[in-house]
């Protein structure tokens, strides 16, 4: 690597602008220039100098400031596209076959297209997490990259500074004090002390700085930021984060999902709305119920000690909690949330035996769809066995009648009604508007009397662990936005010549009107000479420019 | 060099998060290689099945439902095949989706299904393996160890050579 040579002596790395020993411009471009380049304190940021090997291609890639913002504009584009359309998430169906068709029936072609796409689980998708990971790459690299040499910079650099380096400040000031004395880099060097300035002396020159660890903010933003981002990833590993739903009908005990040992039981699902006369703006925006409650009762289970999956007979009740929305179950750091319901799922058929003719009925049967029975005996000795139960009727298939879920949404039965009168029994099958008779006219029908349903509780389950490393990540990234927002870093080079002759030249990295509030204290407590802002100058040559431009 | 070792730590912990990711939506913590977790079901003749009196031989637990129609289609592969392995110290233990008995037994007659099959009330079993699509079969080795997870159906041709692969030596 090549070392570049200051008229001072001084050898500095290759990338250099201002020299490191006394702050003179090194490249053509920094020479070119009235007022000096100060970000970086002009050190060499690496990935602008090296570009060899493949390591250093790789690097300078991430650490480029275009590349990390091409890649943030690019996150946020993709995320915003998995808000077109709900998620795969937040949709209650199961199957991948249900969830095709619910994007298409719902969303029309488009939803087609976006499942096809796998838009509808974008966020758990290879390609997002590879965008997310390598902004957090860009985000390292380039912190590393320039805030090591800037680190180094600040830390080394020196009190007296190079006539070229001083003359090319923003904020220059030569002359002789207003008023002669000897003591004026004394009086200097009181006044800043007394503006809170860190003041170093070396013979007649002196370095006031302020605010140093201000400089700091931005890579203390960017440590939270990665925290942040190793608590989300953290998910991942087992045993730190659970996010589950589950779907539980009234009276059903069910295992709880990444809570291992656990079981539920939905007591009751309870939905509460506001009496009152629809008024006001509930008529004009169609609102005739208001929801008050949504709240499911459940009783907590745990298996006994060295239980196993499977093993559900004797569960110890936990305790009792009835679930509101916002008002989750709790128990050692899972939390049971109540999400979503549906109401009046059908759980008992009550049938009659009757005659087709004489309409009068040989008794009833209540069938529990959970647990339906072989055989039904009524009392006056007359029985209906059943022969098939199916729950979600979708059609025949071979003379076979087949269901397409487990879920009581089309039942269907095949009954076998024996009686006195037909002793060998006559065979029905009997859904919901339709009953076929395949044996051909039977003499009693079973007629659908009554209904009894139950509803069903959607709750969600989480676990997180990760919740407090995410805390510490974000309130270490507003700790580095407030550093690097609302302080600033403020220098002032002030050194006095042989023959008394002040020069005097100043730099912040922000807020350069509070600056020139402290100059204003300096110059008139010590005597000094007008200072003047040397961007202002050449911003008015080039507003006369203009103007000329214009008359002309 | 140091550059380099950052990226290559980078690197790392990248790959460790999009493999992490990728197979998360698959089986968890069980999959092939991972110790098959234990469990216990009653079956329809009321006789308990513990997957660790099975060790030292082959299980093949297969998650089913009766709407499930590729679960339909493989069932007699499935039955033929029992009657081979079983004599061979492979067994086949079918645990139900919570379905109701009535539905159970009648489907299993019907189907002439020989092996013990068994009803997850609570879905516990099927929460502690993470199934989600059905059919979905794992098979055992007779040390415990989970040999392979197959999510839909099987050809006769695959239950012969999969049971092969789990049969004690």
């Amino acid at each position: 690597m090549n070392k570049l040579l200051c008229e001072c002596g001084h050898e500095n790395p290759e990338g250099t602008t201002l020299c490191q020993k006394c702050g003179s411009p090194l490249s053509a471009e920094e020479k070119s220039k009235k007022i000096a380049d100060m970000r970086y304190e002009g050190s060499a940021i690496r990935s602008k100098t090296y570009n060899k090997s493949i390591i250093d291609k790789i690097w300078n890639f991430f650490s480029s400031v275009k590349v990390g913002i091409t890649l943030i504009i690019i996150n946020l584009i993709a995320a915003s596209i998995g808000t077109i359309l709900p998620q795969e998430f937040y949709i209650s169906v199961a199957t991948d076959a249900e969830k095709e068709k619910y994007y298409s029936d719902v969303y029309g072609w488009f939803g087609e297209i976006y499942y096809a796409l796998g838009l509808s689980d974008l966020y758990s998708s290879l390609w997002f997490q590879l965008l997310v990971l390598m902004l957090g790459v860009s985000i390292i690299i380039a912190s590393i990259d320039r805030g090591i040499p800037l680190h180094k910079s600040l830390k080394n650099q020196r009190v007296k500074r190079h006539t070229n380096f001083m003359k090319r400040q923003r904020i220059i000031g030569e002359g002789k004090p207003t008023e002669t004395r000897e003591q004026t880099l004394q009086l200097v060097e009181q006044s800043l002390k007394n503006l809170k300035y860190n003041v170093r002396r070396e013979d007649s020159s002196i370095l006031a700085e302020r605010g140093r660890f201000s400089r700091y903010g931005a890579y203390i933003n960017h440590v939270g930021l990665i925290v942040f981002l190793i608590g989300v990833m953290l998910h991942l590993v087992p045993g730190m984060y659970v996010d589950e739903s589950m779907w539980l009908r009234e009276g059903e005990t069910r295992a709880v999902p990444g809570m291992d040992g656990y079981f539920l039981k939905n007591d009751k699902f309870i939905l509460e709305t506001y009496d009152n006369v629809p008024q006001g703006e509930q008529i004009k925006q169609g609102v005739n119920v208001v929801a008050k409650n949504f709240q499911t009762d459940v009783t907590l289970y745990k298996q006994k000690e060295n239980s196993v999956p499977g093993q559900a007979e004797n569960l110890e009740e936990v305790k009792q909690y009835g679930i509101q929305v916002n008002h989750p179950l709790k128990h050692e750091g899972y939390a049971f949330y109540q999400m979503d319901f549906r109401l009046n799922e059908i759980k008992t058929m009550v049938f009659d035996l009757t005659n087709k003719e004489t309409e009068q009925s040989l008794g009833q049967i209540s069938i529990d769809l959970t647990n339906p029975q072989e055989m039904y005996t009524l009392d006056n000795g007359a029985q209906v066995q059943l022969m098939g139960y199916y729950p979600d009727f979708s059609g025949f298939k071979e003379g076979v009648p087949q269901t397409a879920t487990q879920t009581p949404n089309n039942p269907a039965f095949i009954f076998k009604m024996i009686t006195p009168e037909t002793p060998e029994g006559e065979t029905s099958f009997v859904a919901i508007q339709q009953t076929l008779e395949p044996e051909g006219d039977n003499i009693y029908k079973m007629k659908f009397s009554n209904v009894e349903t139950r509803h069903m509780s959607g709750l969600t389950i989480r676990y997180d662990r990760t919740i407090p490393i995410l805390i510490v990540g974000g309130i270490i990234f507003m700790i580095g936005v407030a550093i690097g927002s609302y302080w600033n870093h403020r220098r002032i080079w002030v050194e006095q010549l042989a023959d008394g002759t002040i020069r005097l030249a100043a730099h912040t990295n922000k807020n350069w009107f509070s600056m020139k509030k402290d100059l204003d204290a300096l110059t008139k407590h010590a005597h000094l000479p007008q200072y003047v802002d040397q961007q202002e100058i050449e911003n008015n040559e080039h507003v006369e420019t203009e103007k000329d431009g214009k008359t002309l | 060099m140091t550059r380099g070792i950052i990226l290559t730590i980078l690197a790392i912990a990248i790959g460790y998060t999009v493999y992490a990711a990728v197979t998360k939506d698959k089986i968890n913590i069980v999959q092939a290689g991972a110790q098959a977790p234990d469990f216990e079901v009653i079956d329809l003749h009321g006789e308990k099945h513990r997957l660790k009196d099975y060790e030292g031989k082959g299980v093949v637990l297969n998650f089913w439902g009766t709407w499930c129609e590729p679960c339909e289609r493989e069932f007699p592969a499935m039955t033929r095949q029992y009657a081979e392995f079983k004599h061979q110290d492979v067994q086949i233990i079918a645990v139900n989706f919570a379905q109701s008995e009535f539905e159970v037994k009648k489907y299993v007659a019907n189907m002439g299904m020989t092996f013990p099959v068994a009803i997850d009330k609570t879905k516990s079993v099927f929460t502690a393996y993470n199934i989600g699509p059905l059919p979905t079969s794992i098979f055992i080795k007779p040390d415990g160890t989970i040999n392979r997870i197959i999510t839909g159906e099987m050809t006769e041709g695959e239950i012969v050579q999969y049971m092969e692969s789990i049969k004690p030596e």
